[in-house]
């Protein structure tokens, strides 16, 4: 495994270098993995990671792009909305010649499109945006301040709004409410039922299950080689 | 360990509160990422948020979302306070209040 860059294009029209980890020995199935949104990106990374060992073991080169605005990228986020990162996997596809794609979660409502592949735990925009706000109306109450999902859409829709430490502009807001996947994108969906055990993306800490990776890199290398 | 949830569990009440004690206690339980059985050592005054480090604001959040799509309940906002989320035995209330309104 390494760790390498691709070039980004931004909504300015300028083009960043964007960190990716890659197993790449220039493999005829090439498969690009887009990752988990938000929180949910710290929670599933490890395991994302884990799947990518195992595929590389089957022979498959996969590679794992950084949105831009999270992870290690110099991007604010707050200029940003859900067509950039959907625009930047796309750069990331061609950049490393994908063949074959992995959505984990909330990565399926911003796939470019175009390529074969799966998607893992599929989340409607909506569910992520809900889950961010309460979580924010709970903190906040702890804090002894009241605030109502309404109230924080509201003022969101028009400035933006923080929601658990992301600077969310007012586009990424209304896309996140609005967002699904897409329907006739080809995308196998792998519910956790296949994967077996409980989800990781719930854990309150991030977490590993060997056995899950196991399942998950199993549908893949089987599916890829049918 | 598994004692104070025996009895427990086996005077909850009818087959509906049966259900929503077993689904509460599998929903903790990948939550906080426990083994299989773990949580069956919960009992009503069991502490929740404010007693356990790794139940933050955003698991709670995770918590309360995954309640509503397993119990097929509505949680409103306002419904969520400390009280509610303090122990085991008060959430159980809630969510079986919830699904007998339903």
């Amino acid at each position: 495994m390494k760790a390498t860059d691709y070039a980004c294009p931004l909504p300015s029209g300028v083009s960043v270098n964007e960190l990716a980890l890659v197993f790449d020995q220039n493999r005829d199935k090439r498969l690009l993995i887009i990752p988990a949104l938000f929180d949910e990106a710290n929670r599933m990374r490890r395991f994302t990671v884990e799947v990518m060992r195992r595929l590389d073991g089957a022979g498959i080169d996969c590679f794992l792009p950084d949105l831009p605005g999270c992870n290690e990228s110099l991007q604010g986020l707050a200029g940003l909305t859900s067509v950039d990162w959907s625009d930047a996997m796309q750069a990331a596809a061609a950049h490393f010649g994908a063949t074959h794609l992995l959505a984990i979660r909330g990565g399926g409502l911003i796939h470019p499109g175009g390529l074969p592949g799966w998607h893992y735990g599929p989340v409607k925009g909506s569910s992520i945006l809900r889950q961010m706000l309460r979580a924010r109306i709970l903190s906040s109450r702890e804090a002894g301040r009241g605030e109502s999902q309404e109230q924080l859409l509201e003022m969101g829709i028009e400035a933006g709004l923080e929601l658990g430490g992301y600077q969310l502009s007012a586009g990424m807001l209304r896309d996140l409410q609005a967002i699904v996947v897409p329907d006739g994108v080809g995308l196998t969906v792998v519910e956790q039922e296949m994967i077996g055990g409980s989800p990781l993306w719930l854990r309150a800490e991030p977490d590993e299950d060997r056995a899950q990776a196991d399942a998950l890199a199993a549908v893949i290398s089987i599916g890829i080689s049918a | 360990m598994a004692r104070g949830c025996a009895t427990y569990s086996t005077t909850a009440g009818g087959p509906m509160q049966h259900k929503t004690d077993r689904l509460l206690r599998q929903i903790l339980a990948d939550v906080l990422g426990l083994k299989p059985g773990q949580a069956d050592g919960f009992t009503p005054d069991t502490g929740l948020f404010g007693h356990l480090p790794e139940l933050d604001s955003m698991a709670v959040a995770g918590l309360l979302t995954e309640l509503e799509d397993r119990l097929d309940i509505i949680i409103d906002d306002d419904e969520v306070d400390g009280e509610l989320l303090d122990s085991f035995g008060s959430l159980l209330a809630f969510a079986e209040a919830k699904r007998q309104a339903k």
